[in-house]
């Protein structure tokens, strides 16, 4: 026990002594928070469309003046030519076309019901659904405003209609810097865990100080959890900068125990900080390892639900994330500090992260030899 | 038998198809210097590595301060000390640092390491240097370090491995004058080199050429058997025959 204080004692005068990465272990979580959260947004507003009017009746005004109104909507171009429109989705000037053919205000009028085309650049399939659904919306409010004022009120009365009241739960206002902060700090934590350790075991290979390490009698075990505590501490001595931002940056809400969320980083970093010794004693090289580690990362951050619905993902990926660490965390920190979901509630991502963080130290350990 | 400091039967060690050490024998006695000769590729790094346990022989029998070096590497490791040219200290630790670091790693007490420190200090002179940082020393200086180091917890035996490359005449007397004070103390020393001026200080010395111990005597007895005036002529005899 006591050769495990003096090793980490070690690693952290080395640390703190390295003016880079003594400077940025605090720079990073700050940059990170204050730039990542209010970027990544999914949040749709301003979508550029043009118009075609080739009906120019009042109806037609009507239609897009209550477009213009919209906050989804800015309209960015009127045309009488399909051509140019098209011209300007294809060079990502426009998102969406909508096209009002001569003869709209006169079909609506006659009650024949107008015809509309609405023209949708669907290389993002879900932000072309979602103009879509906002596009659709607008229109059909336009339609009922029609029909009130040509049928009226009292007509439509008799028919039963079906009222719906919705709520948005714990994140009433759907502000995506709530579902982000999140994750952005679950990444944050992913690399620190990857990198600082997994180099910093590297480095050590390369300058060949692990040998004279490797012919004491020092435990192997020792010298691995020695690697792996001072990233840990700076992990979530980060964490907790990274909360502090979001905060006082984004007033982000915390519904339920800090505790309880630093309890499930801790257990997430020592299941990274584990791999990434495990991967380190493969590399011979910081070049080789960085390749390696990096790869992971971004598998597993990408797999982890970040960006994307986690239960859409097909069966296969949700398979593979029962060993992600990041996918764990990502649930865990985003149901306790927005849903305020207890112990109880993530007692299997916890659990799955404790079996996960031992398997991978132990392989660690296995793996690190100090005999050749 | 079993009160030698090392010894060696029939090491051998190959990589693939090489034969780094081909049926190395010889014994080392306590407090003794033993000389590790042989030109560059020889083997000597890799019967070095061997005998303190970072690699594993392919075949023969390797005892090691009454210890097997395939059963009881750890044991061993408690019981040597180990310094090569190439890495040796922290260099981004101070003296200081360095020698709590290690003394804690060999389970020395607070006050032993603080005793230890001091009297290093006050022997090597380095009083001044104690808060300084290794990479800051020259080279001499941090090799003196690294040698203390290697001892500071009374090993049976020290490996030293190339100690004095690099370094310049005087340290390097200084370093021997350092290395027949730890032989006097009882601590075996076996020490490879490519001074040959160094292999005349030494009790015995044995001469490596591609993979095998090809001579192994004292140096007076050597220079005796090949008729030459000093080991380096003994060693030009020897490595490159005609």
């Amino acid at each position: 026990m006591r050769t495990i204080l003096y090793l980490i004692r070690k690693e952290f005068i080395q640390i703190f002594r390295n003016k880079f990465i003594s400077k940025a272990i605090f720079a990073v979580p700050i940059v990170q928070m204050l730039l990542l959260v209010p970027a990544i947004t999914f949040e749709l507003k301003d979508v550029r469309l043009a118009i075609i009017d080739k009906d120019m009746t009042p109806e037609s005004r009507g239609l897009i003046s209550k477009l213009e109104g919209s906050s989804f909507f800015k309209v960015t171009f009127s045309t009488f030519s399909e051509k140019e429109a098209e011209n300007l989705l294809l060079r990502n000037k426009n998102g969406v076309i909508l096209h009002i053919p001569s003869g709209f205000g006169k079909d609506l009028i006659t009650g024949n019901g107008g015809k509309l085309m609405v023209s949708v650049d669907a290389i993002n399939a879900s932000s072309a659904q979602l103009s879509w659904a906002y596009l659709n919306g607008v229109i059909r409010d336009y339609n009922a405003g029609l029909i009130t004022e040509n049928i009226g009120v009292a007509s439509l009365s008799p028919l039963p209609r079906i009222t719906i009241t919705n709520r948005y739960w714990y994140n009433e206002e759907l502000n995506y810097k709530y579902y982000m902060l999140p994750g952005i700090l679950v990444i944050l934590v992913t690399a620190i865990g990857f990198l600082l350790a997994g180099l910093n075991m590297v480095r050590e290979k390369e300058i060949g100080t692990i040998e004279q390490i490797n012919v004491t009698p020092v435990r192997k075990y020792h010298f691995i959890i020695a690697k792996m505590v001072p990233f840990l501490l700076i992990g979530l001595v980060d964490l907790a900068l990274g909360l502090v931002i979001g905060k006082l940056a984004f007033n982000i809400p915390f519904e339920g125990s800090i505790l309880l969320m630093f309890f499930g980083a801790t257990l997430f970093l020592i299941a990274v900080l584990g791999l990434a010794v495990f991967i380190s004693t493969f590399s011979g090289t910081q070049q080789q390892y960085m390749f390696v580690a990096f790869f992971c990362m971004i598998v597993f951050i990408l797999m982890s639900g970040i960006f994307t619905p986690y239960d859409s993902m097909p069966q296969w990926a949700q398979d593979f994330n029962l060993i992600n660490p990041v996918a764990y965390l990502m649930r865990i920190n985003r149901m306790v500090m927005l849903k305020g979901s207890t112990i109880y509630d993530i007692s299997t991502e916890l659990l799955s992260l404790a079996v996960i963080a031992v398997c991978f130290t132990t392989l660690a350990v296995r793996r690190y030899r100090k005999t050749a | 038998m079993n009160d030698q400091a090392i010894i060696v039967k029939d090491l051998v060690k190959k990589f693939g198809s090489f034969v780094a050490n081909d049926h190395l024998n010889f014994e080392v006695s306590p407090g003794e210097i033993f000389g590790f000769l042989g030109a560059n590729g020889a083997g000597k790094t890799t019967a070095i590595r061997i005998l303190s346990g970072l690699s594993k022989p392919t075949s023969g029998t390797v005892i090691v301060a009454g210890f097997d070096v395939y059963r009881h590497t750890e044991q061993i490791k408690k019981n040597i000390g180990y310094m090569c040219q190439k890495f040796s200290l922290y260099e981004d630790l101070t003296v200081k640092e360095n020698i709590v670091l290690y003394g804690g790693i060999y389970g020395m007490s607070r006050n032993l390491i603080r005793e230890r420190l001091g009297n290093l200090l006050e022997k090597l002179r380095f009083r001044e240097y104690e808060n300084r940082i290794i990479g800051d020393l020259p080279l001499g200086l941090r090799q003196k370090l690294a040698f203390s180091v290697a001892v500071l917890h009374e090993p049976k035996i020290v490996f030293l491995d190339e100690p004095t490359g690099g370094v310049d005449p005087i340290t390097r007397r200084q370093f021997w004058e350092m290395i027949y004070e730890t032989a006097e103390r009882g601590i075996t020393v076996f020490v490879t080199t490519h001074y040959m001026d160094e292999a005349e200080y030494c009790d015995r010395i044995s001469i490596m050429n591609d993979g095998k111990i090809v001579a192994l005597d004292t140096p007076g007895n050597l220079k005796r058997q090949y008729d030459a005036e000093s080991v380096e002529d003994v060693f030009i005899k020897i490595a490159r025959p005609g």
